[in-house]
């Protein structure tokens, strides 16, 4: 185009007249042509703007929020004041071919010093006033603090009614910790120490402050509740399959996929840091697929969106799965993939079938115990079994867990001469009944290839997969699919699409694509995966069927391959060290550890509304395990069996249990705890939840808003754990529908806390409900560490200015707490002996239990009642309160006597523990001094093997003793020789290194991806057969129908609990499926309330819906709205969007009601949080234990609570609000 | 040729994910002050939407940046400078406070100071002009991520003015993002708006920047500007505005909403302009060849003969060299993928974008078509989710073809990275396709890909 020159200038002749007089009462340069006004010298304003960015200080620091960022920041300070923040970009480079970590951060950690000076921050210790006039008068009455406690107790629903409803006064850091201790004694004394629970989550986002209260909990004989779990973020597939907790890539690897599904999951919104690399990654020919019900975010990014429906996700993995087994495994074989499988999967593994009416249904790993000769093999039932290809005769193969105690060597996945043999096709077959769930009123009728060896009919688990997902062959018995198309029979993709609306075409092409992309890149097949598909009832389920999909294709283990899970978890990195300090163990050993879901739905008497039995969720084909049986009778059960823990354990304080059965049986007490059981006189705490003795008392949080983000039943825990008011509408269940193993009281309690603790910067709906708020220190007031999965660094916080007002750390609150508590000891409590009930648990010999994971009873006479094999080990510990206070601020000796064992490998501390002697100085009872939070951090990090080279290097040197294998080459010489100090992550993010306390080879600059150890080293996976597992045989599981993947749609809430169906219209508005995912303007609740936040989107809660629902029930955008079920009642407005799917609305995620909420019209009380309409169910098979990888650890395994497969109806309210 | 520098930026729209944190940070450090509180000097928009404040580009309505008057001679939308003048006390065409949004606090502190009560306590919204009980209609970004739907997008002045009709249905849903900052024009409609020349253009880096102390509250540079990014400090009368962090820029150090970009989508860098071509080009009577003509004004830094003016006009060798280096430049010239915003305005805005690619081949899907394969790239293109027509509306004046351009570039780079990828041979034909070698395409791939702190500022 030719450059044009003519009719160019400004407008007429007068005003340019005046515009140049204008301009000369300015002496500036203006451009020739008067459009403009060019300064070089004069500028006033440049001065002034300047002087706004001046600052007098820097500090590095983070924020302790659990989104597993693990962002560092620059924290700007001017005369002694925080005024903003800014990402910093100095982490190590990842190397010149890709993106770098800089910057990371997100819209609400820019927003966090919002929170410094604003009029939320507590600045001083507050009580409840009627609690604390009540101990003012008590105390001056009777003077003894723990005897003033016990007389304000004795009138408890006073204050309890007053809970939530304002009316706090000042008090001072000394009267608050007074009281605090006065309870704790007294609790330990009346009712045992199992009765305090501390709460606090995702130790990564700041491990000192975690391991601070942890600390006095653990060493006072208190539970410490799992979190993982409780939020539904661990996915139980996890363990199930990997035998892992979870372990996952760095955001890194995700650059190194060639496919990226991503399902469930809002990358943008929920790990905005590490979006780019998704982003960028792209550039480079990654497709990325995004599977989800709306148009989210990351929908905006992707390639291709399938709008499956919510909850259906499994499904459409199904037929994913079938597209794969069909062109992948059985019309082509692709050799790698079918290596793979071999190696590293329990697909070749033998599986025995048994009859059930003209057929067979699969039943138990077939096992070296089944094969002659095994006689003298004491784990030979752990030891699973394959058909060797060249003998075609049965071969045991090193790996499995039966080789993991006892003979060294064996423990590990070389198969030396073997070939399995995956599938036994071209034999005999016979016809298998397997579960259906999806409607259908029938069961499948498929059949296998067996082979008879001694007494066992068997297949393998990859032909049982291949019946599961209908992949047809010639010759086999049963009804088949006869095409992609079919829709008559589960797993096509035609059968998915009536399920999830996605196209078939679309779902069979994504998996092709999937696949054919693994076989090119030789795995580098990637899903990550999140909470839209994790909290779900059915979530492991919806799970298993995805890591189905990277397992057949080869890709878990492998960078660029694999799950990407993430939500909630955040990686400890330096694991060793945190849990030796956290747990106290240090000190004194084993800690209590409770599940954090069966501990609230008991003590929530959420249990109590359950109008279904349990087998509501059995196998058409399973054995009546579940018939009359309620939720509550299986967690008693599960207690009783040792599978889960259960504190508070026994109807006694554990104390005098000791003192009982020392007294009793010296040499045995625990003998004497099981003849007390056996006899009657002693019951479990879980088989009475109700009786005042086994009410937990005693409650503190911190770093948490539990009652406030996540109380997955909000009005169940104020009613019953609380005593305050609450909105449940449901009734409890009826005579007809009781437990029958756990004992029913008429009156339900309300009230069961006599206290309820809460440390924070802010105010939440947990500290609105506190008898006492104690004013924590922010995260820029403080010393600490913080890391995650998502990055391969270990940093600090520290203060950017002291801690203001009266606020304190909260290893200083503990520290205070320690000290009242030790001082009141003395005379109350003193050295005590305490009886701790500990579960079967994973990465130790416990895992041997349960041969065949066979469920028995010793309760019903099915078993003798054996701690440690039938029922929970009994272990007396010693408790020395009056020394509490000093221990928590010193290094134990347990430390270098016993060391530390973490995922079964051993480390010797004593060389560390020498080094922390120097480093940290000595108490004067001269232990290494953990008298500071710097201390702690340096302990940490001393202690651990991704950040001490050495200890890295001693723990590959044990595991290979115990594998068999070449590993000891991992932690190079020079590694082995680096520390990491505190210093060190102050000044900036450091790598950590390769270590056996995970699962990824990190060295020479590779990215972390999860199991590259087991796929490279041969190094077993933590499961029965040492495998990653597709066939689960636990009694339970087979019960529930979940041996193998398979879809299991969302919970059928007018089924379970009369609900009406999703689109039914009612007085109360029209029926929609609610779900609560994670908002842009907030972590969890946290930023919720902050002014920025809100600012950038609608200041106030609001409930998203789509254009068709809103006209259904006449509500324009903005509109006030009501939803309620039987849970309770929210109020919002309305966010009206087309980017929304009919029936089904967003509240997203812990909306805390202390922002903008009105009275609903419904209850004319304050409308409810997000949990108001939600409530717990517990699925029975997360309760398995003592078997294998189903086998309890803390935050590893245990039942979910999972809230997504809820209903609400919703409507217009009237538009003049109340607050 | 009178050789001026400016700093400009470059933000990949297809590399942003919404999240706002350019506005947080922007907003922390630049206004919150009283009086400043509505002020966004950044902020972020979901397209399809209203933008800030709302329907800012609807210049029918608010009359901001230029317009050739009959005789094809600039003059400002707002109407010749004689007749500003004279109504120099009466301006219609402001946006009111309701327009940005009514800012508001809540009461926190009852939540820790209310007296024992019937209820929980919650903190009501309190308005923070009035401190009045507020009711929130209306907030900084009130359509985040099609909030409000149809019924709000309808309005966005981009959408009303296209041809086709768009269905806002739950299956054809798109959006994309739109961070904006001040564009620090080369023809800034402000400067020329204000009766009191308190705006100015730093002449050694043009950037836009009031002088309170000359600043009169005319508010003239508020109508003036067609992107809405001078506000009025209601505290202090003064206009403020987006100072492309000068501070900072003088020590080296990106902006803060560049530096605090998680989505490292932002590019800064020098460019040479010619300031003796601004006016003519400014002046294209053909909106749709604006966007070439802004081109034109800026200079090709390696050229001898400019290198030669430039250091005659004062310009010091670094700055030649970092304008030689600019990955601003690289992005308009090298790559050919940055367009301005609105070039209609005539304004010249120095903040330029590349347009949003995705998602792709999702049109494709069911027809069994996969548009990453090369053979099906610019059909894909053509199926884009998001319509080109919007985005030309938005940064061509109307004209599809520099649009389609730039997306199937940024598409024939995906499919030609793939084979390397995934360890095949580099198909060479595809950046021939595109009219770009293949050692080009691979350092198009290295800026916006690897994009690593140095190379993006």
């Amino acid at each position: 185009m030719p450059w044009r020159t003519t009719k160019s200038g400004m407008d007429g002749q007068i005003a340019e007249m005046l515009v140049r007089a204008g301009r000369y009462l300015r002496r500036a340069p203006t451009s020739a042509d008067l459009r403009s006004v060019y300064l070089t010298g004069g500028r006033e304003a440049d001065a002034e703007v300047r002087q706004r960015m001046h600052h007098d200080t820097v500090v590095r620091s983070t924020h302790g929020v659990n989104c597993t960022g693990s962002c560092s920041w620059k924290i700007y300070v001017k005369d002694g004041t925080i005024t903003w923040e800014e990402q910093q970009t100095d982490y190590p480079s990842v190397g010149p071919d890709r993106p770098e970590y800089e910057p990371r951060g997100c819209p609400r950690g820019a927003a966090f010093s919002w929170y410094t000076y604003s009029p939320t921050r507590i600045r001083y210790p507050y009580a409840r006033g009627v609690l604390l006039e009540a101990y003012r008068a008590a105390k001056a009455s009777v003077g003894d603090p723990v005897a003033a406690w016990e007389k304000v107790v004795a009138d408890r629903r006073t204050y309890q009614r007053a809970r939530g409803k304002g009316g706090f006064l000042r008090t001072s850091w000394d009267e608050a910790v007074e009281i605090v201790a006065a309870a704790h004694v007294s609790t330990i004394r009346r009712y045992g120490p199992d009765r305090i629970a501390g709460f606090s989550p995702i130790p990564a986002m700041s491990m000192v402050s975690y391991a601070a209260g942890s600390r006095f909990f653990s060493l006072i004989g208190a539970s410490m509740l799992s979190f993982y779990d409780w939020y539904a973020d661990l996915p139980v597939a996890s363990p199930q399959v990997f035998g892992d907790q979870t372990d996952v890539p760095e955001s890194s690897d995700w650059w190194d996929a060639g496919y990226l599904l991503v399902w469930g999951s809002n990358v943008p919104v929920t790990r905005t840091p590490d979006a780019h690399w998704l982003v960028e990654a792209r550039y480079r020919g990654q497709k990325v697929v995004v599977v989800s019900p709306d148009y989210s975010d990351m929908v905006k990014l992707g390639d291709e969106w399938l709008p499956a429906q919510p909850g259906t996700d499994g499904a459409l993995a199904m037929a994913m799965g079938h597209v794969i087994l069909c062109e992948f495994f059985v019309q082509r074989t692709v050799p790698r993939f079918v290596d793979y499988a071999t190696r590293f999967t329990d697909l070749p593994f033998l599986i025995t079938l048994r009859e059930h009416g003209n057929a067979y249904v699969p039943d138990k790993f077939l096992t070296a115990a089944d094969l002659p000769g095994s006689e003298a093999d004491a784990e030979a039932a752990f030891k699973t079994v394959v058909l060797d290809e060249r003998t075609g005769e049965p071969v045991v193969p090193n790996g499995s867990v039966g080789f993991r105690y006892g003979t060294t060597g064996r423990w590990n996945l070389e198969l030396g001469d073997t070939k399995p043999l995956l599938t036994l096709y071209n034999g005999p077959s016979v016809g298998v009944e397997l579960p259906r769930f999806d409607g259908a009123d029938t069961v499948l009728s498929r059949g296998v290839p067996v082979r008879r060896i001694g007494e066992h009919l068997v297949t393998t688990v990859f032909d049982l997969v291949l019946a599961q997902y209908g992949v047809k062959r010639p010759g086999l018995p049963g009804r088949w699919p006869q095409s992609y198309a079919d829709t008559s029979e589960p797993c096509t993709p035609g059968w998915q699409e009536q399920i999830t609306s996605v196209p078939a075409a679309a779902a069979e092409r994504v998996a092709r694509e999937f696949a054919a992309n693994a076989e090119q890149s030789g795995g580098r097949s990637m899903i990550v995966m999140g909470s839209g598909c994790n909290h779900w009832f059915h979530s492991d389920t919806i799970y298993r069927s995805f890591l189905a999909l990277l397992l057949l294709t080869g890709c878990q283990g492998v960078n660029g391959g694999g799950w990407a899970h993430y939500v909630g978890q955040e990686k400890v990195r330096p694991l060793t060290g945190w849990a030796q300090l956290a747990f106290g163990l240090d000190w004194a050993r084993p800690p209590r550890q409770m599940a954090g879901t069966p501990f609230w739905y008991l003590a929530t008497d959420q249990w109590r509304y359950d109008s279904f039995f349990a087998d509501a969720f059995a196998s058409p084909l399973g054995g009546q395990r579940f018939a009359g049986k309620t939720v509550a009778d299986l967690i008693a059960r599960s207690a009783r069996s040792g599978w889960m823990p259960s504190y508070p354990t026994f109807n006694r304080n554990p104390l005098d249990l000791a003192a009982e059965a020392l007294a009793a049986r010296p040499d045995d007490p625990a003998g004497h705890v099981v003849d007390e059981l056996i006899a009657g006189r002693l019951r479990f705490a879980a088989e009475d939840p109700d009786a005042p003795e086994n009410w937990p008392r005693v409650l503190t949080v911190w770093r948490a808003n539990l009652i406030g983000s996540s109380g997955k039943g909000h009005e169940y825990f104020l009613r019953h754990l609380l005593g305050a008011d609450a909105a449940v509408r449901a009734d409890e269940v009826g005579p007809d529908g009781r437990p029958t193993e756990v004992v029913w009281h008429d009156n339900a309690p309300e009230g069961k806390l006599d206290l309820l603790l809460c440390l924070d910067f802010r105010m939440t709906s947990s500290t609105m409900f506190a008898d006492i708020v104690l004013p924590a220190a922010t995260w820029y007031e403080k010393h600490d560490l913080s890391s995650t999965d998502l990055h391969p660094y270990v940093h600090a916080f520290n203060p950017a200015i002291a801690p203001p007002w009266q606020t304190r750390t909260d290893f200083a609150a503990f520290a205070a707490i320690g000290r009242a508590f030790s001082k009141l000891a003395k005379d109350h409590l003193g050295v005590r002996r305490d009886l701790v009930a500990v579960p079967l648990t994973h990465d130790t010999p416990d895992e041997l239990a349960n041969p065949h994971g066979v469920a028995r009873d010793w309760h019903a006479g099915e078993c003798p009642a054996v701690p440690g094999v039938t029922m929970p080990r009994l272990v007396v510990v010693e408790r020395d309160y009056p020394s509490v206070a000093d221990r928590m601020a010193a290094l134990g000796p347990l430390a270098e006597r016993v060391g530390a064992t973490t995922k079964g490998v051993n480390y010797d501390l004593s060389d560390e523990v020498e080094y922390l002697a120097r480093h940290n100085g000595l108490t004067p009872a001269g232990r290494p001094s953990l008298a500071t939070d710097k201390d702690m951090c340096e302990a940490i990090l001393a202690m651990s093997g991704t950040t001490n080279g050495k200890l890295a290097a001693a723990g590959f040197v044990d595991l290979q003793r115990r594998t068999g294998v070449v590993l000891d080459d991992l932690v190079e010489h020079t590694r082995a020789q680096q520390r990491i100090t505190f210093a060190d992550t102050q000044a900036g993010p450091v790598q950590v290194g390769t270590s056996p306390e995970w699962s990824g080879i990190e060295a020479g600059g590779r990215r972390y991806a999860p199991f590259t150890l087991n796929v490279e080293r041969a190094k077993p996976w933590h499961t029965l057969t040492g495998r990653q597992h597709f066939f689960l045989d636990h009694d339970w599981l087979i019960e529930m129908g979940e041996q193998l993947p398979i879809y299991r749609p969302p919970l059928d809430m007018a089924l379970l609990f009369g609900e009406p169906e999703i689109g039914a219209r009612s007085e109360l508005g029209i029926t929609v499926r609610y779900l609560t995912p994670h908002s842009k303007w907030s972590i969890h609740s946290e930023y919720q309330d902050n002014l920025l936040m809100l600012t950038l989107s609608r200041g106030g809660p609001t409930i998203w819906m789509s254009p068709s629902d809103a006209d259904k029930i006449e509500v324009r955008d903005n509109d006030w709205v009501e939803a309620v079920n039987r849970n309770g009642v929210v109020v919002a407005r309305a966010t009206v969007s087309h980017r929304m799917p009919e029936g089904t609305v967003f509240l997203y995620h812990a909306q805390d009601r202390l922002v903008g909420v009105p009275r609903s019209e419904t209850t004319s009380r304050r409308g409810g949080a997000h949990n108001s309409l939600t409530r717990l169910l517990i699925k029975p098979s997360h309760l398995v234990g003592g078997y294998a990888q189903l086998s309890f650890a803390f935050n590893y395994l245990g039942p979910t609570g999972n809230q997504r497969d809820e209903v609400t109806m919703i409507r217009k309210r009237r538009q003049k609000v109340d607050y | 040729m009178r050789v001026l520098a400016q700093m400009a930026m470059v933000m990949n729209l297809d590399k942003c994910i919404g999240c706002h944190t350019c506005s947080v940070t922007c907003k922390q450090a630049w206004t919150n002050r009283p009086g400043a509180e509505y002020a966004w000097f950044n902020n972020v928009e979901t397209r399809p939407g209203q933008g800030f404040p709302r329907t800012y580009e609807d210049q029918g309505r608010w009359r901001g940046g230029w317009t050739l008057n009959r005789r094809g001679r600039l003059t400002l939308k707002a109407g010749g400078r004689l007749r500003r003048l004279l109504r120099i006390f009466a301006n219609p065409r402001l946006p009111a406070l309701r327009d940005y949004y009514e800012p508001w606090t809540y009461d926190y502190q009852n939540l820790i100071s209310a007296p024992s009560g019937d209820d929980i306590p919650t903190a009501r919204p309190v308005s923070l002009t009035d401190g009045e009980p507020a009711t929130i209609t209306w907030s900084a970004n009130w359509d985040d991520n099609l909030g409000g739907g149809p019924e709000l997008a309808v309005h966005d002045p981009v959408l009303r003015a296209m041809s086709e009709r768009i269905k806002l249905e739950f299956a054809q849903t798109f959006m994309f993002y739109l961070p904006r900052i001040c564009e620090h024009c080369l023809n800034p409609s402000c400067v020329a708006s204000c009766p009191s020349g308190a705006i100015y253009k730093r002449a050694e880096d043009g950037i836009v920047l009031v002088d309170s102390n000359t600043c009169r509250s005319w508010r003239m540079c508020v109508t003036g500007c067609p992107y809405k990014k001078v506000f009025l400090n209601h505290r202090t009368g003064k206009a403020e505005k987006c100072t492309f962090c000068f501070p900072r820029i003088e020590q080296g150090i990106p902006t803060v909403c560049a530096q605090t970009c998680v989505g490292r989508l932002r590019y800064i860098g020098v460019v040479l302009y010619d300031a003796d071509r601004v006016l003519a080009a400014a002046s294209e009577p053909d909106e749709r060849a604006l966007f070439e003509a802004q081109k034109q004004v800026l200079l090709d830094p390696a050229d001898d003969e400019v290198r030669l003016a430039a250091a005659r006009s004062g310009i010091s060798p670094d700055w030649i060299e970092a304008a030689q280096r600019s990955p601003v430049h690289k992005l308009i010239f090298d790559f050919g993928l940055a367009l301005p915003l609105h070039p209609e305005y005539r304004t010249l805005p120095m903040v330029w974008y590349i347009p949003p690619l995705s998602p792709v081949v999702d049109a494709l899907r069911d027809t069994g078509f996969d548009g990453e394969d090369a053979a099906n790239l610019f059909a894909a293109v053509d199926a884009l989710r998001i319509p080109i027509e919007y985005l030309a509306s938005l940064f061509t004046a109307g004209d599809p073809e520099p649009v389609r351009n730039v997306l199937c570039r940024m598409a024939a780079m995906r499919a030609y990275m793939r084979d390397t990828t995934l360890g095949g041979t580099a198909n060479e034909s595809i950046p021939v396709s595109v009219g770009m070698t293949g050692p080009q395409m691979r350092d198009m791939y290295r800026l916006l890909a690897i994009a690593k702190a140095e190379d993006r500022y």
